[in-house]
């Protein structure tokens, strides 16, 4: 083992991560990947494993601070490189950015972050491996990033290891393939895999995904033996078409990659290798994610029981909806499910049932508003439907639902000019 | 006339050279979010599925198969290489992401709804 690769952020993660650097400066990063990296430590410093992780959230210097504590700790004082990845942070120039031009309209809606700009509460541009490279260039051995690509953290490792260039687009383009099949861990060796998933063996030892990279560009995935999961060409093709968009460009701050160019051979068991992968420049443009405060939600739920269990749970939902009607609340949205009917796939679900013998029902309400208020006063109006509405209800053990604050996503695009990641080096 | 066998596969008594099956028995899927849009892989479970998949598994029949659970359009892309379509509905996730009031709020069971689709196959 060579690089270890580790994702820690999701959408929802920055401006979690955020809110507790507001309250903490020292915070801010992901915690756990310090855990994480107290216990495994001693194996990377002595066999010289370089580890790329975007744990540092809105606060690397700090996360690559407290990792530096922990290798003191460990005896490794002077045995450890950590390089810092900076510069994806645009909160603090937000308005200077606006003011120059760079509009950072709603990719979706198009319309200005005017809209919304009193209510940010972070915003990062996505870095490519450029500043891993150079981490890595630099003598890091563990690199920890803000918001980089999950896909940079594969492709930069590789970019280093084998001198790819940055405009060698194809190699770029298997580097970030690479970086999509494994940045969801063992989704795609046997996690989450629909085809033959019941043969899927040992999945409570299931195997993490292991690029074997070559310098031309193909690569097999592959996982230790003696570990659970499956890596054939069924749960790779699920993870690549994962979340993928436009196959034929797949953009990420690097390059374009086209998916339509990938081939995949079982070589043999747990076993794949991925060639032909072709790529195109990148884009001019960064993509940005602005969290802002967008109101609140709840979500309150009823078991019905056998006999008529979706008709006790329609009538419910009924005289629920009246009540909040009654009560002149105002929504942005009421949404009903019935959970064990219609939940997850919606009417689609009910064409081949015996609506009447199916043996319980969950009743899920969730309302969504600007204002606490209404969502709110709604948490109050399930546990009265138990007394006053139909019969054959339980499920009410856990309380009152309640109120939950929004964090919404709004995704922009900069020119790259406007973004200079920047570098740093600590010493353990 | 569709008429269901015992073994739950259709025959199409009209043509009489072909079945009707559901999509799960000759493809496989994975689904997620991007935004308040669904993206569905559908894979084939063998090469000779795909040209199937092609033809039968258009954008406008999609999105007649997910009428009411989306509110914006269908795109279909191809990628014959991994015998495999990918779908991308707009508008159904209910604003998505932490939006969503949805329990499948990122979509993720999307891919098996679009597995009960109806499907003709030679015999």
């Amino acid at each position: 083992m060579d690089y270890l690769m580790m994702d820690y952020l999701a959408e929802v993660t920055m401006s979690i991560l955020q809110k507790q650097k507001s309250r903490d400066p020292q915070r801010g990063y992901a915690t756990d990947f310090v855990t994480q990296m107290e216990r495994i430590l001693p194996t990377v410093v002595e066999r010289g494993i370089k580890v790329s992780a975007n744990a540092g959230g809105v606060n690397p210097r700090a996360c690559a601070l407290a990792v530096a504590e922990v290798a003191r700790k460990l005896g490794l004082a002077g045995k450890l490189t950590i390089g810092v990845v900076t510069g994806d942070d645009l909160l603090g120039r937000l308005d200077g950015l606006v003011a120059r031009g760079h509009d950072l309209n709603n990719l979706d809606t198009g319309r200005p972050l005017h809209d919304v700009r009193d209510r940010v509460l972070s915003a990062n541009a996505y870095l490519g491996a450029a500043p891993v490279v150079e981490a890595l260039a630099r003598g890091a051995q563990v690199v920890i990033t803000g918001r980089v690509t999950d896909t940079g953290l594969t492709l930069g490792p590789l970019m280093h290891a084998f001198g790819w260039a940055p405009d060698a687009w194809d190699l770029i383009a298997a580097g970030t393939v690479a970086g999509h099949i494994i940045e969801c861990g063992a989704q795609c060796s046997g996690g989450n895999c629909l085809r033959d998933w019941k043969t899927i063996p040992d999945m409570a030892n299931v195997g993490y995904p292991i690029v074997e990279a070559r310098a031309d560009g193909t690569f097999d995935l592959v996982k230790h033996p003696k570990t659970g999961g499956r890596i054939d060409v069924a749960s790779v093709t699920e993870q690549l078409v994962y979340e993928m968009g436009d196959p034929r460009a797949y953009l990420t701050p690097d390059g374009v990659a086209d998916f339509t160019t990938i081939h995949l051979r079982q070589v043999s068991k747990d076993r794949v290798r991925v060639s032909g992968v072709r790529g195109k420049p990148a884009t001019d443009k960064l993509k940005v994610s602005v969290a802002y405060f967008y109101g609140y939600k709840a979500v309150g739920t009823l078991v019905y029981a056998w006999p008529e269990a979706l008709e006790k749970a329609k009538a419910a939902d009924r005289i629920l909806r009246q009540r909040l009607k009654d009560l002149r609340l105002k929504f942005e949205a009421i949404h009903t499910e019935f959970v064990g009917a219609d939940a997850t796939h919606g009417p689609l679900a009910l064409q081949d049932v015996d609506v009447a013998a199916i043996p319980e029902v969950q009743l899920r309400v969730g309302v969504r508003a600007r204002d606490e208020a209404p969502v709110d006063r709604f948490t109050r109006e399930i546990a009265p439907l138990i007394l006053n509405g139909p019969p054959s209800v339980t499920g009410f053990a856990g309380g009152r639902p309640k109120p939950e604050e929004i964090v919404a996503y709004w995704p922009a695009l900069i020119d790259k000019r406007m973004v200079q990641p920047a570098v740093e080096l600590i010493q353990a | 006339m569709k008429t269901r066998r015992s073994d739950g596969q259709k025959t199409n008594a009209a043509v009489g050279r072909s079945r009707t099956v559901r999509l799960v028995d000759i493809a496989h899927a994975r689904s997620g979010d991007k935004g308040d849009t669904a993206n569905i892989g559908l894979i084939a479970l063998t090469p000779n599925y795909y040209p199937i998949l092609v033809k039968q598994v258009t954008a406008a029949r999609v999105a007649r198969h997910f009428k009411g659970m989306i509110t914006g359009p269908v795109e279909r892309f191809e990628l014959p290489n991994l015998h495999a379509l990918n779908f991308l509905l707009h508008g159904a996730l209910d604003g998505g992401g932490t939006i969503s009031l949805k329990t499948d709020a990122q979509g993720k069971v999307f891919s098996t709804a679009l597995l009960r689709m109806e499907i003709e196959v030679g015999k």
